[in-house]
């Protein structure tokens, strides 16, 4: 049953990533973004993980593809991308030496597990979601007790961006009468 | 083999799982998927009925009684017709579109507690002798998987204004994403309110917690009451918006926007949009229900006929009577409310719902935290209300500073709801 479904969220997963790298055309990447991001959200099911699963459903397949697809829609750029010239120099070289080093640090974390072939890395043990409780209540424990300072430096850290965000793309009054940008979508 | 998928995917049915759980689960999901497919034909009819009475004219009359197969007719009308793929469209996210609205849709129907005797054996009914409840399924996650269902409904909107590859639509569809992205944070912030109340997300305790004792033996503990009336207005309002419905429904504005999202759509899938539209209508009204008016509880008037126990049926009952009331508010305000302009919607969205369910959700925190801690509940709510005001107040000059420099012609607007009122039209937005 576990493999079944792990199966299932496997392949959607990856060929959810691959048409993200593969597709032209940066809406269809968008989408295979999201059918990846559901893979993510089984595999979170299939770990008693409920509510990590609805929130990456609601926060990343809901509000942060749909900001890149607006974005996309927006700017117009949603046709096939000249691909011969270089945008960037020295990019794809560069590309091809993070990848490989990428690739590098995931094999390391596979092969010094305590079990090549299911990747447990430890047995046993008590992990900070352990217990009787339900994942929602662990989760608000951690995250609330053990780890509010971090948790409302986030916050902090978000605001301050989004404040940020605002003031450099806000013009200042003009004297011509037209209105300046006061976007509060 | 396929039976186990179908109840592993259940948790309601923990244990030894054999042929009538199967059975049970599918006869559940059978009768909810026809239950919504007949209350949106019904929900149509009733729709055109009662705006037609509204607009004194007659609304349906020809196809069956009152006009009532008009919706059958109208769809085999449109199954019929041709179907067509504009040239530059996107044809495989073109056909799939549909599907994206039509799904969500169906799947946050699932979570809604449906009848069951509340009053003595907590929704719980006993069939063929499993114990089990009147819903389709009820998972960890609750309420969260409807919150989950609207943002992926998003898609259906979105993509089919993008891959008409044609003006209209596309502007449609932006307007729709940007709305129901905005409305869907302070959706979110009221349901807070009630996770608060309730202590857990799961639908079946919502409405366990709320057919629990009331006050003073005749109002009901419905959350509705207990979270103090802000989260349900600002839920209906933000759910309204969240449907595109009048008078929030400016993605399909016909004067400026031909048919929105869906103008390039014909036949069959100009049907299923239309179809998820009255489906979405009637899960808001039935997550409503749930969420702040105590879902199928009720009191049992006659608990049992001739040895049958039908106590359940009650809950069925009062969750009807519930909906329709509901659903009536729905079209009576369509009706009524003449349209909203793009920048009032989203001043509202931003500059009121939010701040004002966010605050309230705050407020009952304060509230519980004080209940906890044994403070005195009057002292609490004072300083929790003069803070609110002191912060109500500054976010009101800031938007006023904000339209100052921002807007030489300047504006009024002292309050959060007169910021929310203002005029001005905003030149950024689409």
């Amino acid at each position: 049953m576990a493999e079944a479904v792990f199966a299932v969220a496997a392949v959607l997963m990856l060929a959810g990533a691959i048409g993200v790298v593969a597709s032209r055309n940066p809406v269809h990447a968008a989408l295979f973004l999201v059918q990846t991001l559901i893979g993510v959200a089984l595999l979170f099911i299939l770990n008693d993980a409920h509510f990590l699963a609805a929130v990456q459903v609601v926060v990343y397949a809901g509000a942060i593809v749909i900001l890149f697809l607006f974005v996309i829609m927006l700017l117009g750029v949603d046709k096939a991308e000249e691909l011969r010239v270089e945008p960037i120099f020295g990019q794809r070289p560069l590309a091809a030496v993070v990848g490989a080093a990428l690739a590098a640090v995931l094999g390391t974390v596979i092969l010094t597990t305590a079990d090549v072939l299911s990747g447990i890395r430890q047995s046993g043990g008590e992990r900070a979601l352990d217990g009787e409780a339900t994942d929602i209540e662990r989760m608000g424990r951690v995250l609330f007790g053990e780890f509010a300072f971090a948790v409302e430096i986030t916050a902090a850290l978000l605001t301050i961006a989004v404040v940020g965000a605002v003031v450099l793309t806000r013009r200042a009054a003009r004297s011509d009468g037209a209105p300046a940008g006061s976007g509060s979508g | 083999m396929t039976g186990h998928l179908v109840l592993a995917a259940d948790p309601m049915l923990a244990g030894d799982i054999g042929q009538v759980e199967v059975l049970l689960t599918l006869a559940k999901v059978v009768v909810a998927f026809a239950f919504l497919l007949v209350a949106v034909m019904l929900m149509i009819w009733f729709e055109r009925k009662l705006l037609g009475g509204m607009h004194q004219r007659f609304g349906p009359t020809i196809a069956g009684p009152f006009g009532v197969l008009q919706t059958m007719a109208d769809g085999i009308k449109l199954f019929f017709k041709e179907d067509l793929v504009p040239d530059r469209s996107d044809r495989f996210v073109f056909k799939l579109a549909p599907y994206l609205s039509l799904i969500p849709a169906f799947l946050a129907f699932a979570i809604i507690p449906l009848g069951g005797d509340f009053n003595s054996r907590a929704g719980e009914v006993e069939w063929w002798g499993r114990i089990t409840y009147l819903q389709v399924a009820d998972p960890p996650v609750g309420i969260l998987l409807f919150l989950a269902m609207s943002s992926v409904a998003v898609y259906g909107v979105m993509l089919a204004g993008w891959s008409s590859g044609s003006k209209y639509p596309l502007l449609g569809s932006v307007r729709a994403s940007a709305q129901m992205v905005s409305y869907e944070a302070a959706l979110g912030l009221a349901v807070a309110s009630i996770v608060l109340v309730t202590g857990g997300l799961s639908t079946h305790d919502m409405v366990v917690a709320q057919a629990a004792e009331g006050y003073f033996g005749i109002i009901p503990r419905w959350n509705i009451i207990v979270t103090g009336l802000v989260p349900f207005i600002v839920f209906a309002i933000a759910g309204t918006a969240e449907l595109n419905r009048p008078p929030f429904d400016l993605v399909e504005a016909e004067q400026e926007l031909v048919g929105g999202f869906h103008t390039e759509y014909s036949s069959i899938r100009f049907a299923l949009f239309f179809l998820a539209e009255f489906m979405n209508t009637i899960t808001m009204s039935a997550i409503i229900v749930t969420l702040f008016l105590g879902g199928p509880s009720g009191p049992a008037l006659v608990s049992e006929i001739g040895g049958f126990g039908i106590a359940w049926a009650w809950g069925v009952v009062w969750f009807f009577i519930k909906l329709f009331v509901l659903l009536f508010c729905f079209v009576w305000m369509r009706a009524t409310l003449p349209r909203f302009r793009y920048d009032q919607l989203m001043n509202l969205g931003w500059k009121l719902l939010i701040p004002v369910a966010l605050g309230w959700f705050l407020f009952l925190v304060s509230l519980e935290v004080g209940r906890d801690r044994g403070w005195n509940t009057m002292a609490v709510t004072l300083v929790t209300l003069v803070t609110f005001g002191l912060a109500g107040l500054l976010l009101a000059q800031a938007v006023r500073w904000g339209r100052r420099s921002g807007d030489h012609s300047g504006g009024g607007g002292g309050s959060g709801e007169t910021a929310a009122q203002a005029d001005e039209p905003v030149g950024k937005e689409v």
